[in-house]
């Protein structure tokens, strides 16, 4: 017995192949497909780019320079003769710096989510959102200059308990990149407590607690992960920032955690020392790779640490 | 817009719980006396919008109420401002009179956190924290009371034994919540607003989203411990609401002439029996018929 399509089906078959229209179509949509493919590469080339432009020069940094010294010394004087080249200045500061701006913007950074994702009606919210992105959004420089001239003559040098401040000092650069990174660890933050599914939070207020009971006994703990995350993006913002401690903290590389000092981070050396006059091929000039690198691996390592809480806390709801 | 006006402390306490419409015709006139809770002139809006206009019914000690009705006639908004949960809807607006063992629960001495304390509420989609089993049941005494850490531990068990999900959690206390079937994470939540020692308690359609044999467990549940808490369950099952409550109230939607939403409205309350066997208005019989099959 053998087998022939029936005409009926012949005709399906006809309709079922593509038209030229349909064809056209389709290769448009190939197009599209491949441009799109190809900006997300260039973003994967760019960053194999910036990590293989540091490597040669960071390698021949390491030839002259022994990691003993890099990383066994406090005493940070690369421009100098005889230079010393003890990582550990700078990572004071970074520290320092990175700390003061923490203590600031985690605590308030939370609060203004709690406030609003819980406490604030409608109206605040709708105007306060965008004053907070406009916020994020302001160049650094400008924070800069507010740390120099209004922080650290007004405030800080004004309320130190302890003695002398110097005008370029740590706690300015500290406290103003903490507001620098204020807006974003709030969005951040809210965004991660506004992923919490609805019902749950109202079946919390069902229970009878206060907004506060709720915020601390449910919001909190089940937007733990992405709070978490929430704050080490702010970190690696912060540990990155260049300009406003540039212009607050000076430029005196010291091993020290004293905050009214002046102090030099790992990227405000950068920063100086990228526009200074070094040759290309002196040992100076490779600092400044050496120290990139280092940086880079820093906030890498605090980026896949985030990448890796918020894959957590995807898991939690789904 | 406000047609409620604003009685004092004293008038509140006054308002006398045998004024109300505790003797609903063919229902035992000892009920009366019986009443925790009265909706009288219920509204309310979202917005502009009315989504029920002027409910009046009673929730008496020892019963299960059934709110009954198409989708959309506003059963789930009458149960929400019974314990206040419409408050945090913002658009929401209620109009009209509660009262519980009296008082106004939309007066000055009324907090709303205590008013959910004590009229608690079981969601129609389970909806536990992401907690251990433990701690879900616990925060409601941790917050509302002082206990140490063996009452907590008596407090959680107790009420985890009235859910009866005791037997299938006991050596798992810590596990997560998560880890728990539909069925018995409804009836986590069934355990976690009794652990607060609620006064009523208020469930929005608990069983739908559970197989049959979950459902009797919890419709089993229900009778167990209506003797301490009266309840109101909202159901889209008649059998459910014919199987498990004494009273019913069934509410449906009209269409008003100058919005093109309807609007919803109670449209007969009386005695189970009643309603499902000569219920006195056609929409009614018409509706408990028609799904009844
Ligand atoms: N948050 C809200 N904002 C605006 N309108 C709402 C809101 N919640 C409910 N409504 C409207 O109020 C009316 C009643 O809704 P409600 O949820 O109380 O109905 P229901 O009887 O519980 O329905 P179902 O059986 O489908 O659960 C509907 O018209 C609905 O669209
Ligand atoms: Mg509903």
């Amino acid at each position: 017995m053998s087998f022939s399509p029936s005409q009926e089906a012949i005709e399906l078959l006809d309709n079922l192949l593509p038209s030229g229209a349909q064809q056209r179509r389709r290769i448009y949509e190939r197009v599209v497909q491949t441009v799109l493919m190809c900006t997300s590469f260039i973003t994967v080339i760019v960053l194999f780019a910036v990590a293989g432009s540091l490597v040669p020069p960071t390698i021949d940094f390491f030839q002259e320079v022994s990691f003993g010294e890099f990383f066994g010394r406090t005493e940070w004087y690369p421009l100098f003769e005889p230079p010393a080249y003890g990582i550990w200045a700078l990572m004071s500061a970074t520290f320092l710096v990175m700390t003061i701006a923490i203590i600031v913007a985690v605590p308030g950074g939370l609060a203004a989510a709690f406030f609003l994702n819980q406490y604030a009606s409608d109206r605040v919210r709708r105007y306060l959102k965008p004053t907070l992105e406009i916020l994020a959004g302001m160049p650094t420089v400008v924070f800069g200059f507010f740390a120099v001239n209004f922080v650290s003559p007004n405030i800080v040098q004004k309320l130190w308990p302890f003695g002398e401040v110097d005008f370029y000092n740590a706690l300015s650069a500290g406290l103003v990149v903490g507001i620098m990174i204020l807006p974003m660890m709030t969005t951040l933050a809210e965004d991660a407590m506004n992923s919490i599914p609805k019902a749950l939070i109202e079946g919390a207020y069902a229970l009878g607690p206060t907004k506060r009971e709720v915020c601390t006994g449910v919001i909190f703990p089940s937007a733990l992960s992405g709070i978490i995350a929430s704050i080490v993006i702010s970190l690696s913002r912060a540990i990155g920032e260049t300009t406003i401690v540039l212009l607050a903290a000076g430029a005196s590389a010291k091993f020290t955690l004293n905050p009214a000092e002046s102090v030099q981070t790992l990227a405000s050396f950068i920063g100086f020392a990228g526009i200074g006059d070094q040759e290309t091929d002196s040992t100076g000039y490779r600092t400044i790779f050496a120290v990139g690198t280092f940086l880079f691996i820093i906030t890498f390592i605090l980026n896949i640490i985030s990448i890796r809480v918020v894959r957590r806390f995807r898991e939690v709801y789904e | 817009m406000n047609e409620t006006t604003t009685p004092t402390a004293q008038s509140l306490i006054a308002s006398s719980l045998s004024k109300g419409d505790g003797n609903i015709p063919g229902v035992n006139s000892g009920r009366a006396a019986q009443i925790v809770m009265e909706a009288r002139d219920l509204s309310v809006y979202y917005g502009d919008f009315l989504a029920v206009r002027q409910a009046t019914f009673s929730i008496a000690r020892n019963e299960i109420t059934a709110f009954i009705g198409p989708s959309g006639c506003g059963k789930s908004t009458i149960l929400r401002s019974l314990n206040r949960m419409n408050d945090l809807i913002h658009s929401a607006r209620v109009v009209g009179t509660v009262l519980y063992r009296g008082i106004d629960l939309y007066g000055p001495l009324a907090d709303p956190g205590e008013v959910r304390r004590r009229i608690g509420m079981v969601f129609q989609k389970p909806n536990p924290f992401p907690k251990s089993i433990y701690d879900n049941v616990a925060f409601g005494p941790r917050v509302n009371e002082k206990f140490t850490k063996s009452e907590l531990d008596g407090v959680v068990e107790d009420s985890l034994r009235k859910a009866a999900l005791w037997d299938e959690v006991k050596d798992r206390l810590k596990a997560s919540a998560f880890s728990l079937s539909g069925g018995q994470q409804q009836r986590l939540c069934i355990a976690r607003a009794l652990a607060v020692n609620p006064d009523v308690l208020l469930m929005d359609e608990p069983c739908s989203a559970l197989d049959p044999i979950a459902t009797g467990r919890i419709e089993d549940l229900m009778r167990e411990i209506k003797s301490e808490y009266p309840i109101v369950i909202v159901t889209h099952n008649m059998q459910q609401a014919a199987r498990v409550s004494d009273m019913t109230a069934f509410f449906s939607v009209e269409s008003t002439g100058d919005t093109n939403r309807p609007t919803g409205m109670l449209v007969e309350y009386d005695r189970t029996v009643d309603m499902f066997s000569h219920p006195h208005d056609e929409r009614t019989l018409s509706y408990v018929s028609g799904r009844m099959g």
